[in-house]
C-alpha cells in the first residue's frame, strides 16, 4: 500500500514541495537565527491570516492567488511598517511590530465574520501539504529559487549588516536596503510555507533547522546549509512516516524538526546538555 | 567601498605617512559631540584620547573610522582627503557593543576582514587565505581559530578583531577601549602587541581612561573634551595641572 503510495503522482508532488520548502526555509531561517528574531517571524506569520482575510474581501472568491497576495499584502505592510516605525529609534522594532500586529490581526478578526468561506480560512492556519497542486509547487519554486539566488549572492553584504551594520554601513553596503531585503524574503519564505504547513506551523520551519544546527557548529556558512539539510530531509522524512503514523503531514513536519532540536540540546557534542564538558585549557 | 592604494607597509618608506585631522565636527542630532577637532600624527605612533566621559572620544574614533557622519572638518590620509572610508582604516569596536554570541569563530572574523578586497562576490584567493593566516599567526590564534569568538578570554577577543585589522591590511587601528575590562597579565600583552604593531610602521590611536597607564602605553595623546585641550607627546602633555583643568570641567552632557 505504501509502494502504491509512492507511485501515486500526487504524493510525489507532495514529498517534492516538502523537500524544496523544507531546504528553502532551512537555509533561510539561518538568517532569522543571527536577526535573533524569531518572535517576530511569529508575529508576521500571524499577520499572513488577515491578510487572506482581506484578499477574499477584497476579490469575492478564495483562490491560491488572492490568498498569497492578501497574506503577502498584510506582512509587507506589517513587516516594513515596523522597520520603518523602528527608524526613528524612539520606538524598538520588536515594539512597533507589535502594535502593527496586533492591529492587523484585529482588522483580520473584524473582516472574518463577513466572509462566505470562514472554514476554508482553518486550511491556511495548517495548511494541507497533501492538496499541493502544480501551480502550488510553482510558486513554491520560484519563491525558493529567488531567495536560495539573492540571499547567496549578497551573503557577504548580509553577513556583514548582521554583524556590525555601522561597520558595513561605511564600508559601503546599502545596510538598510539589505534589512529591507532580509525582512522581504522572510515574508516570501512564509507566504511559500503556507499551502504545505499553514501559517502557524510555517514559523517551524523558519526558526528550527538554523536554530538545531547553531548547537551543532560555530561556523556560520553551516548555519545556511546545514539549516537547508536539516530542513529538506526533516520535512521528506516526516511526509514519509505523516501516513503510516497516521498524523496530518504539516503538524508532522514541525514536530519532527522539534525532535531533532531537543535531540541536538541534549546531546550536542559541544554545547549538549546531557554531554560532560570539557574543561578548556585554553580559556584564561 | 574601492581603494586605489595597495599595500606597502609605512615602515619602508623614508617618509612617514601621515593623517591630519582638521577641524573636525560631529553632532547627534543637534548636541555637538565634537568640536572643531583637530590633529596631525603618523605612522609608528601610538595615540591615547583622552578626556572625561561624554568628551567625544568614542565619537572622534568613529568618525575617523566613517560609522558616524562629520558635521564638518577634513580627514587627510597620506595626503588625500577621506572622503567616507579607507580600507585602510580599521575600526575595533567597544566590548560591550560586540555581539559575541553570534554564531561565528574567530577564523569566521578574520576573514571578514577580507571582505573589501574581494568585494561582494569574489571567492577567496590564495592570497586572501594566506592573509588571514598571517593575521592569525601574528596574533598568536592559530590554536584558537575555531573557537566561536565568545569562547575567548577577554585579552584574546581583542586580538581576533586586531587579527580582522591585520587581514584587512588596515594601517590605522582604531581601538575603542582596548584596555577597559582585561586583566593585568592580558593588558601587558596588549600593550607589547600595540607596540609591535606600531613597530612594524601602523598608527595606532585608542581611546584610554586610565591616565596612570597612557605614558607607559602611548607615544601621544590628544586630551579631549568635545574641544581639543592639548595634543602631543604624551610625556608634555599629561601633565598634573593640566589634567586636573580637563577632568574638573563638569561635563554639561553625557550623550556617547
Amino acid at each position: 500500500m505504501f509502494e502504491e503510495l509512492l507511485s501515486s503522482p500526487f504524493y510525489q508532488r507532495t514529498l517534492a514541495t516538502a523537500a524544496f520548502i523544507g531546504f528553502t526555509n532551512g537555509f533561510f531561517s539561518g538568517f532569522v537565527v543571527l536577526r535573533r528574531n524569531a518572535l517576530s517571524v511569529s508575529a508576521l506569520s500571524h499577520t499572513m491570516l488577515p491578510g487572506i482575510a482581506l484578499g477574499i474581501l477584497v476579490t469575492g472568491v478564495l483562490s491560491q492567488w488572492n490568498a498569497f497576495l492578501g497574506a503577502m499584502f498584510a506582512a509587507l505592510i506589517v513587516g516594513l511598517g515596523a522597520v520603518a516605525v523602528s527608524r526613528g529609534k524612539r520606538i524598538a522594532e520588536g515594539t512597533s511590530l507589535a502594535v502593527l500586529y496586533t492591529a492587523a490581526f484585529a482588522a483580520g478578526v473584524a473582516i472574518l465574520p463577513k466572509l462566505e468561506t470562514r472554514t476554508e480560512l482553518e486550511h491556511w492556519l495548517f495548511g494541507d501539504i497533501l492538496a499541493v497542486g502544480n501551480t502550488d509547487l510553482w510558486i513554491v519554486f520560484s519563491i525558493g529559487s529567488v531567495i536560495l539566488i539573492a540571499t547567496n549572492l549578497l551573503m557577504r553584504p548580509l553577513l556583514l549588516t548582521l554583524f556590525e551594520p555601522n561597520v558595513a554601513a561605511a564600508q559601503g553596503v546599502p545596510v538598510r536596503a539589505m534589512q529591507y531585503l532580509v525582512f522581504g524574503m522572510l515574508v516570501l519564505a512564509l507566504v511559500s510555507s503556507l499551502q504545505a504547513v499553514g501559517c502557524v506551523l510555517s514559523v517551524g520551519l523558519l526558526v528550527t533547522p538554523a536554530a538545531t544546527v547553531s548547537l551543532l557548529t560555530d561556523k556560520t556558512p553551516a548555519l545556511f546549509w546545514g539549516g537547508g539539510l536539516i530542513g529538506g530531509f526533516g520535512a521528506t522524512i516526516a511526509v514519509l512516516l505523516s501516513s503510516p503514523l497516521g498524523i496530518s503531514p504539516g503538524p508532522a513536519i514541525v514536530i519532527l524538526l522539534g525532535i531533532l532540536f531537543i535531540l541536538a540540546y541534549l546531546f550536542s557534542p559541544k554545547y549538549g546538555l546531557l554531554v560532560p564538558k570539557k574543561i578548556s585549557k585554553n580559556l584564561l | 567601498m574601492k581603494e586605489e592604494t595597495g599595500h606597502d607597509c609605512c615602515a619602508h618608506h623614508a617618509h612617514h605617512h601621515e593623517l591630519v585631522i582638521e577641524g573636525l565636527s560631529v553632532a547627534y542630532r543637534e548636541i555637538l559631540a565634537l568640536d572643531s577637532v583637530s590633529m596631525a600624527t603618523s605612522c609608528g605612533n601610538r595615540v591615547a584620547l583622552v578626556g572625561p566621559n561624554g568628551a567625544g572620544k568614542s565619537t572622534l574614533l568613529k568618525a575617523i573610522a566613517g560609522l558616524v557622519p562629520r558635521r564638518s572638518g577634513e580627514i587627510l590620509w597620506r595626503g588625500t582627503a577621506v572622503k567616507k572610508w579607507s580600507r585602510e582604516f580599521a575600526y575595533l569596536p567597544q566590548r560591550e557593543e560586540v555581539d559575541w554570541s553570534f554564531p561565528i569563530t574567530v577564523r569566521g572574523l578574520v576573514e571578514m576582514g577580507r571582505y573589501p578586497q574581494t568585494g561582494w562576490w569574489r571567492s577567496f584567493s590564495s592570497d586572501d587565505k594566506r592573509a588571514v593566516d598571517e593575521a592569525l599567526e601574528s596574533l598568536n590564534l592559530n590554536d584558537l581559530q575555531d573557537r566561536q569568538i565568545r569562547e575567548l578570554s577577554g585579552g584574546q577577543q581583542q586580538r581576533a578583531f586586531l587579527a580582522r585589522a591585520i587581514a584587512q591590511e588596515a594601517h590605522v587601528l582604531l581601538l575603542d577601549e582596548p584596555f577597559t575590562g582585561l586583566d593585568r597579565n592580558a593588558a601587558i600583552l596588549l600593550g607589547d602587541l600595540l607596540e609591535k604593531l606600531a613597530g612594524e610602521g601602523r598608527l595606532i590611536i585608542a581611546s584610554h581612561h586610565e591616565l596612570g597607564s597612557a605614558p607607559l602605553l602611548f607615544d601621544e595623546v590628544l586630551v579631549l573634551n568635545t574641544r581639543r585641550i592639548a595634543f602631543g607627546p604624551v610625556s608634555t602633555i599629561l601633565t598634573s595641572s593640566l589634567i586636573a583643568d580637563t577632568f574638573a570641567v563638569p561635563v554639561a552632557e553625557s550623550h556617547v
